[in-house]
């Protein structure tokens, strides 16, 4: 996004006002908004970061923006909606990367610099796929119930189950 | 050993025996992880957060790390322990005053420490004088495969170790450097840092204090983007390029303030020892600020018969729960604005 003001440097300073209920943006590059006069915040926490980034991804693609779409979306595992994450920028279980899929995706590439692999360090052992890791969750979570329940006959085969899958 | 015991010494990462540790005073590498099959803390229950905190603690506790670790059940610390925890960097603010079980692995040499049930389930840290990131990142990564051997990580094979916040997945990886820039601030050159900061796409902190402001010209510089790199490239990149450009403009502004502006110098130094030799109260944002210059006038040869270890200890030791740990009672500001002016006093004054 170029700045609105010069028009050629990158706007890395993204100003949101809201002014009786009617929302204004202005997009501007560091040099324009010091000649403006505003007071830039050299350090911004993550997660305001993070809250700017997803205000900006909502705003730039209008009504249908993906994030706007798939705001309903809820993890069937851990209950969490794509909008709870909007506003509280973080995820309620591991499953809820594969649940939120793409929205979810554009705002980690926006987050990182563009990026959307993994290119580091892989566990020695090998990786618990992500549909096991669900599968652990809820078996974890009849395991729970059943002892809870006294139930120890479901809950040693819950326990082989999850034996299994580890 | 209890957090109180770390009360009366500088922390092993400030004390300024590092490579380079007069601009680069410490280095830190810090991993992100969660285990695979719980959720992650903001949907994760009581009772299932205190399995995660059990779980990590067995896995972690008899691990060989060169030293006997302790734990601290920070949950049911007091305020001045979790506080002093917090000065000393061994925890986050955010762990300190976070909710339900949670705890922390510390080593009693304060250069490794686990902090289990922050924001992530696990995060560990590796803390080094001077600059030693690489050395960080070896003994970072091999305790971390220690501790995969004992427990599943949630892993994902296209977004890599998995994060409550995206903006740490991938490798989980934040690697930071604490700096000391006063020439390039005295000499009104500090733009340039920040400028370095913006175009290697890192976070500019501050290294003592409450909020994110940088006092006394102590700053903390960390990668933001952990995806799409691996962990040896982005330590690589402060190695080889970011933290030797800003080592160098420092140098070349400490140069500068010797060559051309010695009187103003030697000013602020003499300005700053006279106030703290003779205050009687002084808050710890006020110490901070003057002590940075007497460092700065140390590191450049320009104060007698004052040690760069006594500096560390007053920087370290005047925070406010070092501070209340080590007279054993509990003081509103104005009673430790006066103890810590004494304190100073004494130190200063006896050299």
């Amino acid at each position: 996004m170029l700045c609105q003001s010069c028009n050629e440097r990158t706007a890395t300073i993204h100003l949101t006002e809201i002014t009786e209920g009617m929302r204004a943006e202005t997009h501007l590059c560091e040099a324009c908004a010091q000649k403006q006069g505003l007071a830039v915040k050299s350090q911004i926490p993550l997660n305001e970061l993070l809250s700017t980034l997803l205000a900006a991804q909502t705003e730039s693609q209008g009504g249908q923006a993906p994030a706007e779409a798939a705001a309903d979306i809820r993890c069937p595992s851990c209950g969490m909606t794509f909008q709870t994450f909007l506003q509280k920028s973080q995820l309620g279980c591991p499953h809820d990367y594969k649940v939120f899929d793409e929205p979810l995706k554009a705002i980690i590439q926006k987050a990182q610099n563009g990026h959307a692999r993994h290119r580091g360090k892989v566990p020695a052992s090998a990786p618990v796929d992500t549909r096991d890791q669900i599968k652990l969750m809820n078996l974890r979570q009849q395991l729970e119930e059943a002892v809870r329940n006294e139930d120890y006959e479901t809950a040693a085969k819950l326990r082989d189950m999850m034996e299994n899958l580890q | 050993m209890k957090p109180a015991d770390l009360s009366r010494h500088v922390s092993k990462w400030f004390d300024g025996s590092g490579p380079g540790a007069d601009i680069v005073i410490s280095s830190r590498i810090r991993l992100a992880r969660n285990l695979a099959g719980y959720e992650f803390l903001p949907c994760l229950t009581a009772r299932r957060q205190a399995e995660v905190l059990e779980k990590l603690k067995e896995a972690i506790l008899p691990l060989d790390l060169g030293e006997a670790v302790f734990f601290v059940d920070v949950d049911a610390s007091s305020t001045l322990e979790q506080d002093l925890l917090v000065e000393r960097h061994l925890i986050s603010r955010q762990h300190a005053h976070g909710k339900g079980p949670r705890g922390a692995v510390i080593a009693p040499s304060e250069s490794f420490t686990a902090m289990i049930n922050e924001e992530d389930h696990l995060r560990i840290q590796v803390f080094k004088t001077g600059q030693q990131l690489k050395e960080c990142w070896q003994q970072i990564n091999r305790i971390d495969s220690a501790i995969e051997q004992k427990v599943d990580y949630a892993f994902d094979p296209e977004y890599g170790y998995l994060t409550a916040c995206p903006t740490n997945v991938g490798t989980g990886i934040r690697v930071s450097v604490m700096l000391h820039l006063p020439a390039l601030k005295m000499t009104g050159q500090i733009d340039k840092f920040f400028n370095a900061a913006r175009d290697g796409d890192l976070m500019v902190r501050g290294l003592f204090g409450e909020g994110t402001e940088a006092v006394g010209d102590f700053f903390q510089l960390s990668n933001q983007v952990t995806l799409g790199a691996s962990e040896e490239q982005i330590v690589e990149e402060f190695v080889g390029l970011i933290v030797p450009k800003i080592t160098q403009y420092e140098a070349a502004a400490r140069q500068v303030l010797l060559t051309q502006q010695v009187d103003a110098v030697d000013d602020k130094i003499q300005r700053a020892l006279g106030v703290l030799k003779s205050a009687r109260l002084i808050s710890s944002q006020e110490a901070l600020f003057l002590l940075s210059h007497v460092r700065m006038g140390i590191n450049l040869g320009r104060v007698d018969g004052i040690s760069l270890d006594a500096v560390n200890e007053l920087f370290m030791l005047t925070q406010p729960a070092h501070l209340q740990l080590n007279t054993g009672e509990t003081l509103d500001a104005d009673h430790r604005d006066a103890v810590r002016a004494k304190m100073i006093r004494s130190r200063l004054c006896a050299n």
